[in-house]
């Protein structure tokens, strides 16, 4: 039996397919830019900074630290508003990029900024899933 | 750069001062203002040739604006980059009449979000519907529920890490804006609070409180501005723009520390623009959508070093008769916050450089130059800032 998936669900785009295709298979990945020798996120087809094409995917470790967080206990949005509490974080990878996410598999009183964390992902659809990131093991 | 001080000077304003308006249609607030405000300036329709406006939710909002109060307006600026937008048309209205392209602009806004039932900050993705998400940078973001609400709390929780603020300092700001909202008979609440009944009240997005949070009303309202000419001949004593700045700050492809926010690149174009220091300023108006707003945005306006805004903003420094006189009319927090404040920042700004309030405990006392800073969109994400200083003639 399937569980509905009743939370906002990601738009992929050409230019940020490679990233979801590599959810699916478990995987976490970054852009790195050769000429800056730097990863950026979230993808673009650019790199941001020198706005050259030559970026490129990189799996990124999947383990980070959490840079800072939010227990929110208030949201209307179906799929949120049955989750409260929860963590709201960013999480800044090993490779620098801080990104979004949610931390679970936790009780949020646990979570503080410096926390390891590490990727973990759920099936959203049969074509999607969702990288989150859950207390290092 | 060319001298753009005093080049052009808020002449008319007018506060639609509903909290809450059922009865009412947004372009109705807003043409009411309209009308008002040039009232206010001593000028009539004819004598508007730039309109201006933003708003959260209406599409096209200039063209239906102008549609509304029948104008064929000859310059025209919808831009909308959230609550600060207005600062940012009080500085391209500046720019366009010191350019000679217009002699008389029209900034104005309205919303219906308390009678709407908008959840501002806590209705997340969802809060106009569910919608389709952006293939980014929504789908890289809303995924994970955000809140306007959370997306501030996570950049209180940072600062109080980084250097040890507390929440009791926080709710000293919602204490100073409650007693300022006390002497305005409009404001949303207007009973005194204390720091304890700030910490006290239910958590809403860690490390934020109800309390520390704004209102949601319905409101609007309407700003003249008009070159020296047209200024000269107005009802009341010009308010001149000395100096404007405006930023944008966002993730920086990942890569930026957000803990500095918008007001750290705005303040200082605004500043060397008036040719102004911090000393000089009377009074500030200081967009206060949470209280950690405040305290970020004072720091990196300038009146404090980063990290020092918890202890700044404690001990009644706020108030007037304070240091820094802050939102004398209760600000976001306790007056109102129809969506978008930005607006009303002007609004008050030119109230006290106009001395309006003499004679009581509101005016802050020979109020000679007053600072606005609008911020929008959200501090942990991607924001606006938008820095202006205004003088009395």
């Amino acid at each position: 039996m399937t569980t509905q998936w009743n939370k906002p669900l990601p738009t992929v785009s050409g230019e940020t397919k490679p990233f979801w295709d590599s959810c699916r298979r478990g995987q976490l990945v970054i852009q790195y830019c050769e000429g800056c020798d730097d990863y950026q996120w979230y993808p673009r087809g650019i790199c941001a900074d020198c706005w050259g094409e030559s970026v490129r995917w990189v799996q990124a470790s999947g383990r980070g630290t959490v840079w800072t967080y939010t227990v929110t206990y208030q949201n209307r949005t179906p799929g949120f508003a049955e989750m409260v509490p929860y963590v709201l974080a960013l999480v800044e990878l090993e490779e620098g990029v801080r990104m979004f996410t949610n931390i679970i598999d936790c009780n949020p009183r646990d979570v503080h900024i410096g926390m390891p964390v590490e990727v973990t992902f759920q099936t959203a659809t049969p074509q999607l899933s969702i990288p989150y990131f859950k207390p290092a093991g | 750069m060319v001298d753009l001080r005093r080049a052009a000077a808020i002449v008319g304003i007018h506060e639609h001062v509903t909290r809450y308006a059922p009865d009412k249609s947004e372009l109705q607030i807003q043409g009411e203002s309209v009308i008002n405000a040039l009232a206010d300036a001593g000028l009539t329709k004819d004598d508007v040739d730039g309109l201006f406006t933003a708003s959260s939710s209406a599409r096209n909002s200039g063209m239906n604006l102008a549609d509304y109060l029948n104008l064929y307006p000859s310059y025209v600026d919808n831009t909308t980059v959230g609550g600060g937008s207005f600062e940012f048309h009080l500085s391209h209205a500046l720019t366009a009449i010191a350019a000679g392209r217009i002699n008389v602009a029209v900034i104005t806004y309205s919303s219906l979000a308390r009678s709407g039932g908008v959840s501002v900050g806590t209705g997340g993705v969802g809060r106009f519907g569910h919608p389709i998400l952006e293939p980014s940078p929504d789908s890289f973001e809303e995924l994970y529920g955000m809140t306007t609400v959370g997306l501030y709390a996570m950049i209180a929780r940072r600062h109080m890490h980084l250097y040890g603020t507390t929440s009791e300092q926080l709710a000293e700001v919602s204490v100073a804006m409650r007693h300022h909202a006390s002497m305005n008979p409009e404001a949303l609440f207007r009973d005194p609070i204390t720091v304890e009944d700030v910490v006290g009240s239910r958590v809403i997005s860690d490390p934020l409180h109800l309390m520390d949070c704004c209102v949601i009303t319905d409101g609007g309202g309407a700003v003249v501005v008009a070159s020296p000419e047209v200024a000269r001949n107005c009802r009341h004593t010009p308010v001149w723009v000395l100096g404007t700045g405006e930023a944008i700050a966002h993730q920086g492809a990942g890569k930026r520390d957000l803990i500095y926010i918008a007001a750290h690149q705005s303040s200082p174009r605004a500043f060397e623009m008036a040719g102004v220091t911090h000393d000089d300023i009377d009074m500030a108006m200081v967009y206060d959508s949470f209280t950690i707003t405040v305290v970020e945005t004072l720091e990196d306006l300038g009146f404090c070093k980063k990290g020092e805004g918890g202890e700044f903003v404690s001990n009644g420094r706020l108030k007037v008769g304070g240091a820094l006189p802050i939102n004398t009319d209760g600000g976001g927090l306790s007056s109102n916050h129809p969506g978008m404040r930005g607006l009303f920042l002007l609004l008050e700004a030119t109230r006290q450089l106009r001395h309006q309030f003499d004679g009581t405990g509101r005016q802050v006392p020979n109020c000679q130059i007053a600072l606005a800073h609008g911020t929008g969109g959200a501090l942990g994400s991607r924001h606006s800032g938008g820095t202006v200083i205004l003088a009395r003639d």
